[in-house]
């Protein structure tokens, strides 16, 4: 058993964990029936030598708010400027709702897009901004003044119609640019980076808003981002991707508690890997044995690897817990020194140098006010977590 | 200290400036003048201006002049925009810099060579083809169009390379095809270029005296061509009433387009 069926399986925890604001819809992507309504098909596509998107299988279902997540080159953007249909790829097809998007240039294309920079026309009014794509599909003055009307009433900005997007804050230049690109009612919309431009305040509001917008129309919504918190919140699920490749695909939760390797553990979320091999593999319990630990490392679920292959153990900083006295357990502790803490409020964070050499990182929520009396700098404490609480990463 | 500094500046300022208008409000203040002759004051009056619109050499060399311009900075404007896009958005194609040369040279290369090689290949031209008959308004508007799209050229060009190219790619995602993308998208956004290029190239046209020398025909003389051959006979009091009409024309259409530009802030 793999650690991806380990993440594919619906746990309960899974299911009790889900925010009802991020997914509201029932998940399709669970049902092994459902049909997907964007496809990618071994889509590769290269820019001279360099290989952008590399052979890339994926489907995404109706309703979904689907985040591709990645840092810079991996190919995020290629892959949704070829949803747009500004590239064509290499090999491969891309099919959304069932049609094949090959030759389909993008003023054809069922699809609108919000981009980075937003490309607000600087000589149109907002409203005519939001008007643009009605007046090329031909409709009636009447129906594009109604439609455009409802626009700025759901981003509420109803009052600032007639100003041009040079006289608007960035808030209301990003709240435009979703009105332009929704107002057309595609059966698709993509963004790219759609908070990226705005403070972290007005990012947390506006979140919401577009999970709101997104519920509230159903457009099936492909975003862009590399940032991971931005992911998490929004998405029903998470593509993670890596040099052209899709690493891991996944909800929010699976991807931050079962990631599928070291790399997708560390761009998620901070990560402690501990190196070891494995010296017991059942169906139901794997032990490793690592240089930095004084006890094994007890994991409760299984993997398939050979005996004695080399591994890295995951476990967030959030799941040690720490203690001046020997824990009970026998598995999966270790001891170390203080060496660093940050007060962060809500949470410290502790530096804690293993006897290995080896640096751990430990998050300890501070539910009472003394807890920041009870460890100090240079203490020597142990480090010990629980039998669910690590991953073992294979690759 | 300051205030002797500043003294210096007034003065120094005001010495310049006097150099650089005196002649010219002396032109407009004689321009009134009753008498024949330049140099003596004989009172007011605006007789040389009635004696300026009674004289048909030189009406006819403004509208020449005006009608040259407009045509020639239209098409300069028309050919100098797709020089530039050519420039700016045909990334690297086989002779850029043969072409961006050719394109640039005009406006480095003196007005006499210029002229003398327009001359020489209208010639030519005439002499294998039969086409263009002869010197005159056409081969004007040809030459003027010439160099004036090379200054129309090289704006463009600039405007296009601060161009945000996702606008375009917006307005195709839309639903505008490339064919009304340049109507809807581009071409308002570089009209600040277009215009500008084509006030440019009209005031050049207007202005131009030695290329037009060239390449006009007997009975084709510009507004410049005629006011020169009439000064080499001395300063006439008619002169001074046109120059000071020119200088009124360009002062308001200065102040128009001051007025436009702080009424319309450019959209950063």
């Amino acid at each position: 058993m793999t650690i991806a069926e380990v993440s594919t399986k619906p746990s309960p925890a899974t299911d009790s964990s889900h925010n009802p604001l991020t997914s509201p819809q029932p998940s399709l992507w669970r049902d092994p029936d459902a049909k997907p309504f964007v496809v990618f098909e071994n889509v590769t596509k290269n820019f001279g030598d360099f290989t952008a998107v590399d052979n890339i299988s994926l489907n995404i279902y109706r309703r979904e708010l689907f985040c591709l997540l990645g840092g810079s080159g991996s190919g995020k953007s290629t892959l949704l400027r070829m949803l747009a249909g500004f590239e064509q790829p290499t090999s491969g097809r891309i099919l959304i709702d069932g049609v094949d998007m090959a030759g389909i240039k993008p003023w054809n294309r069922p699809v609108n897009m919000m981009f980075q920079s937003y490309a607000l026309f600087p000589h149109l009014t907002v409203e005519k901004n939001i008007a643009f794509g009605l007046k090329r599909e031909g409709i009636a003055d009447s129906d594009i003044k109604k439609r455009v009307a409802d626009m700025l009433d759901m981003v509420q900005l109803g009052h600032l119609g007639k100003r041009k997007p040079h006289q608007l804050s960035g808030g209301q230049r990003q709240r435009v640019a979703l009105a332009r690109a929704l107002v057309k009612k595609p059966k698709l919309l993509l963004l790219d980076e759609p908070l990226g431009a705005l403070d972290k305040k007005l990012r947390e509001e506006t979140q919401f808003e577009l999970m709101n917008i997104q519920e509230e129309t159903g457009v099936t919504f492909v975003v862009v981002t590399h940032d991971q918190e931005e992911a998490m919140t929004l998405a029903t699920r998470i593509g993670v991707m890596n040099t052209g490749n899709i690493v891991q695909v996944g909800e929010p939760h699976d991807i931050y508690e079962y990631p599928n390797s070291a790399f997708v553990a560390r761009f998620i979320g901070s990560v402690n890997l501990i190196e070891g091999h494995i010296i017991e593999d059942e169906v139901d319990r794997v032990r490793v044995k690592s240089k930095h630990m004084d006890a094994p490392l007890y994991i409760n679920h299984g993997i398939s690897c050979a005996p004695g292959q080399q591994v890295n153990v995951a476990i967030r900083p959030e799941k040690i817990l720490l203690s001046h006295e020997l824990p009970e357990q026998t598995d999966n502790r270790c001891e170390g020194v203080i060496v660093d803490i940050a007060y962060m409020g809500s949470m410290s964070i502790f530096r804690i140098h293993l006897d290995s050499g080896m640096e751990v990182r430990v998050t300890q929520p501070n539910v009472a006010r003394d807890m920041g009396a009870r460890f100090t700098w240079n203490d020597r404490v142990h480090l010990y977590w629980d039998v669910d609480s690590a991953v073992v990463l294979t690759a | 200290m300051s205030n002797q500094r500043s003294w210096l500046l007034m003065s120094t300022s005001a010495l310049g400036f006097l150099f650089l208008y005196l002649p010219i409000f002396s032109l407009v203040i004689y321009s009134f003048n009753e008498s024949k002759l330049v140099t003596v004051w004989g009172g007011w009056s605006l007789k040389w201006y009635g004696e300026l619109f009674r004289n048909e050499q030189i009406v006819n060399a403004a509208m020449l002049s005006f009608k040259v311009a407009m045509i020639s900075a239209t098409l300069a404007v028309i050919l100098g925009t797709m020089a530039g896009f050519a420039l700016q958005r045909l990334g690297r194609f086989k002779g850029k810099m043969m072409f961006s040369g050719w394109i640039s040279a005009p406006l480095v290369m003196p007005d006499v060579i210029t002229g003398l090689s327009l001359l020489l290949l209208f010639v030519a031209l005439e002499s294998l083809f039969g086409w263009p008959a002869g010197r005159g308004t056409l081969t004007i508007i040809i030459a003027h169009t010439t160099f004036c799209m090379a200054y129309v050229a090289v704006i463009v060009q600039s405007r296009l390379a601060g161009f945000d190219e996702t606008l375009e790619e917006a307005a195709m995602d839309l639903g505008a095809r490339p064919s009304s993308l340049f109507f809807l998208v581009t071409l308002p956004l570089i009209m600040p270029a277009v215009l500008s290029g084509w006030l440019l190239s009209f005031t050049m046209s207007l202005d131009d005296l030695v290329i037009a020398s060239f390449v006009s025909g007997p009975g084709n003389s510009t507004l410049p061509m005629v006011i020169f051959s009439k000064v080499r006979l001395g300063v006439t009091p008619e002169v001074n009433a046109l120059a000071t009409l020119m200088i009124l024309v360009v002062a308001i259409g200065v102040f128009v387009a001051m007025w436009q530009m702080r009424k319309r802030p450019e959209p950063q």
